[in-house]
């Protein structure tokens, strides 16, 4: 199995306040990965550094992806090459809709790496394809941008953006809040769909629940900016049985 | 309301960057010969043009009777803009290629090199060309050319004389028809309205003229470009659009100039009447010359647009994409006079670097039952500073009347400004108002989002602003809306770091 992405003894901080303090994970291609952990551990701080957020400031460590250091690159070309972020709190954007929105994040992300752009009827019917498969309203392809959109609209939108783009490395933000049971399993549907021996997953959540539809091979838990426990998927069952205190404790 | 960036909408240092070079793509001169009356202005100057222009002596009374109004004036201070004071004594009033001097009998005897600016522009001047189907999917527009102070040429006007339409420059109006402009010059702006229209109705050149008569829906859109080419020019068009009951006409108009780092005037006037049942949709695509980064040269586009819903359920809308011009004051404004008539108002205005705009609308509700509707969205980026403003009027007899406002600015940076001024006057109970209004920027979160995506800051920053202004572009003819997007691109091109 291959690399895909290595951190090593990352700091971070955001605001002039360190977050991230010393922080080692390395991922394979074809593994999913679940991060656990107390709230202000670092959870989303991981993700938005991973993704590129400018106010996120790499302070030393390192960031490998396929072996390279991505520290530097901005965030619009770590998505050309292949990483994505579904956000916690995905932004609306009034006016724009999502199929023009879909259409300007393919076609970017194809030009960054030198191949033509889709066919428009291509891309339509490539769209209508993943939409379908999300269980959502084609109808929405023609609404603006989460504009408008319900809580659970807008995660199902993350993961039918994540469909339509088909990242390596898929950092999921607390994907699985403030989903009904029905969603949480068209949206888990859709993590799964996307598990291959080429990519990998990281699913940042506070909940065992997601992880009953989507299995890790492996749990970490986040505390004080580093990874304090790693283990099998029973160490999730563990944390909701006994929470976090045990492991701070410890 | 006056929403400050400064204090609660100070966007991160990375949308600082957005505030770049800015390329202004029509910024060519035409070197080419002109005619010009040396600067000055005094009842010879006026006598002089009425006599180059060979108008009939009523037309040079108006002039006249607008030229003394004019020196009674004080230019008006209200509007939140600041500039040095204007010389009137130093701006040529009149200039004119000096091919036109005789005036060509159609295009083909029009100097190359005025087709050729115009080719520059993109103007589909060579109506053979679009005949020919060189442009196959592009509708039919009939354009009249204006260029400093006189119209080149009309395309298609063979066309539209078989269905009855007149559609020329104005001065060709006056020599042609002169009972129709006659009977309507002046009527919706009175010469002594305002400082510039006095001084547009006593200088005024050219512009154009549209006549749509009696249930008459005109077949195709008519289109005006205006340039401004020579240096130390003023321009000062005077359009009027005629639409007879049940008449129909689409009009758009477009404007640019070279790069010059004077500053120049454009005064112009713009009356609209519109009869019974009659609608006139008057679009604008506005590209004067906004000056460079630090604000030096660019147009000052001082104008009055006024629309006279004068006949029932009659219809005049306003939409304008401005991009332009160093400083802008005008507020196209419909009359709701007859019974049931409506107005609607639908602007983009984006100002950058140092341009300033105070811009908006006048709603005034006469008849019974008038509606009108404004929706106005601003984008400010660099050092710019914008103003909406606008006046609604509901009358003592105004029964039933209705508007609805709706004022949206969007900032781009931290050192521009955004300030609504919302008049209203209401005389008869009835009237029912609603105003919503929204200040925002374009958000880190919102770039961020895109980036992470893989669409880069400028991409987003162009498609979040098409986003912002769409209820606007919803409005224009289909291939001024794709013109208009690709306009606040180039807009905004280089606002990005």
């Amino acid at each position: 199995m291959s690399q895909l992405l290595q951190i090593e003894n990352l700091h971070a901080e955001v605001a002039g306040k360190e977050i991230l303090k010393g922080l080692n994970l390395a991922v394979n291609a074809g593994e999913v990965h679940a991060i656990m952990g107390p709230n202000g551990a670092g959870k989303s701080t991981l993700s938005k550094v991973l993704a590129g957020a400018e106010d996120y400031v790499v302070t030393s460590g390192a960031i490998r992806y396929r072996g390279n250091d991505i520290a530097a690159l901005p965030a619009e070309q770590r998505a050309a090459q292949g990483i994505f972020m579904g956000f916690q709190y995905p932004v609306e954007i009034p006016g724009v809709s999502n199929m023009i929105f879909l259409k300007a994040a393919v076609n970017a992300q194809r030009k960054e790496r030198g191949e033509p752009e889709l066919a428009a009827n291509d891309f339509l019917a490539w769209v209508r394809h993943r939409v379908k498969q999300m269980k959502m309203d084609p109808a929405m392809l023609s609404r603006g941008v989460n504009q408008g959109f319900s809580g659970g609209e807008k995660k199902r939108n993350e993961i039918l953006q994540m469909l339509v783009l088909e990242p390596k490395l898929m950092v999921l933000d607390e994907t699985d809040s403030g989903l009904d049971i029905d969603a949480l399993r068209i949206v888990s549907d859709g993590i799964n769909a996307m598990r291959s021996p080429e990519r990998a997953t990281i699913l940042v959540t506070h909940y065992q629940r997601l992880l009953d539809y989507v299995q890790p091979d492996f749990v970490h838990v986040l505390a004080a900016g580093r990874i304090v426990r790693s283990g099998g998927p029973e160490l999730a069952r563990e944390l909701e049985e006994k929470g976090y205190g045990w492991l701070q404790a410890a | 309301m006056a929403a400050n960036p400064s204090d609660t909408l100070v966007p991160a240092k990375e949308i600082e960057a957005l505030v770049q070079n800015r390329k202004y793509e029509a910024g060519f001169v035409t070197d080419i010969e002109s005619e010009r009356v040396p600067p000055g202005l005094s009842e010879d100057v006026i006598r002089l043009i009425s006599a180059k222009k060979r108008e009939p002596d009523w037309l040079l009374e108006f002039r006249l009777k607008a030229y003394r109004r004019w020196l009674t004036m004080a230019e008006p201070k209200w509007a939140h803009v600041h500039y040095p004071k204007i010389d009137f004594q130093a701006i040529s009033y009149y200039a004119a290629p000096k091919s036109m001097a005789n005036a060509p009998k159609s295009l083909a005897e029009v100097d190359p090199k005025l087709i050729e600016t115009y080719n520059k522009l993109g103007i589909p001047l060579r109506e053979q060309e679009i005949l020919a189907g060189v442009v196959p999917d592009k509708p039919q527009v009939a354009v009249d050319v204006v260029f400093d102070s006189v119209s080149v040429g009309t395309t298609f006007k063979k066309k539209l004389a078989e269905a009855g339409v007149i559609f020329c420059s104005i001065s060709e109006a006056v020599r042609e028809h002169p009972e129709l402009v006659k009977r309507y010059l002046g009527t919706v702006v009175p010469v002594g309205d305002n400082y510039y229209a006095a001084l547009n109705s006593a200088v005024f050149t050219d512009g154009s003229f549209v006549f749509v008569p009696k249930g008459v829906r005109c077949p195709m859109e008519l289109s005006t470009y205006f340039r401004i080419n020579e240096r130390n020019t003023g321009q000062f068009e005077r359009t009027l659009i005629v639409c007879e009951d049940d008449a129909q006409v689409s009009y758009l108009e477009g404007c640019t100039a070279p790069q010059r780092d004077e500053n120049q005037l454009h005064a112009a006037v713009v009356e609209l009447v519109a009869l019974d049942r009659a609608e006139i949709k008057y679009s604008t695509v506005q590209n004067w010359y906004p000056g460079d980064e630090e604000g030096r040269g660019g147009i000052y586009n001082f104008v009055t647009k006024r629309g006279d819903c004068r006949g029932r359920a009659s219809k005049i809308s306003w939409t304008q994409v401005e991009t332009g011009s160093a400083i802008t004051w005008k507020y196209p404004s419909c009359i709701l006079r007859g019974d049931d008539s409506v107005g609607e108002f639908y602007s983009v205005a984006l100002t950058h670097h140092r341009q300033q705009a105070d811009t908006g609308t006048k709603m005034i509700h006469l008849g019974r039952n008038t509606r009108s509707t404004i929706v106005s969205k601003g984008i400010s980026a660099g050092h710019a500073q914008q103003a909406y403003r606008g006046l609604v009027r509901i009358n003592e007899r105004a029964e039933g009347a209705r508007n609805h406002t709706r004022c949206d600015s969007l900032l781009i940076g931290s050192n521009c400004g955004a300030h609504t001024f919302p008049y209203t006057e209401v005389r008869n109970p009835s009237a029912v108002l609603e105003h919503e209004a929204t200040t925002s920027k374009i958000g880190d979160d919102q770039l961020f989002y895109c980036r992470s995506r893989g669409i880069g800051e400028e991409e987003a920053v162009s498609m979040i602003v098409n986003g912002f202004c769409k209820d606007v572009f919803k409005e224009l003819p289909m291939e001024f809306a794709v013109e208009a997007q690709k306009l606040l691109q180039v807009s905004l091109e280089g606002a990005v770091g």
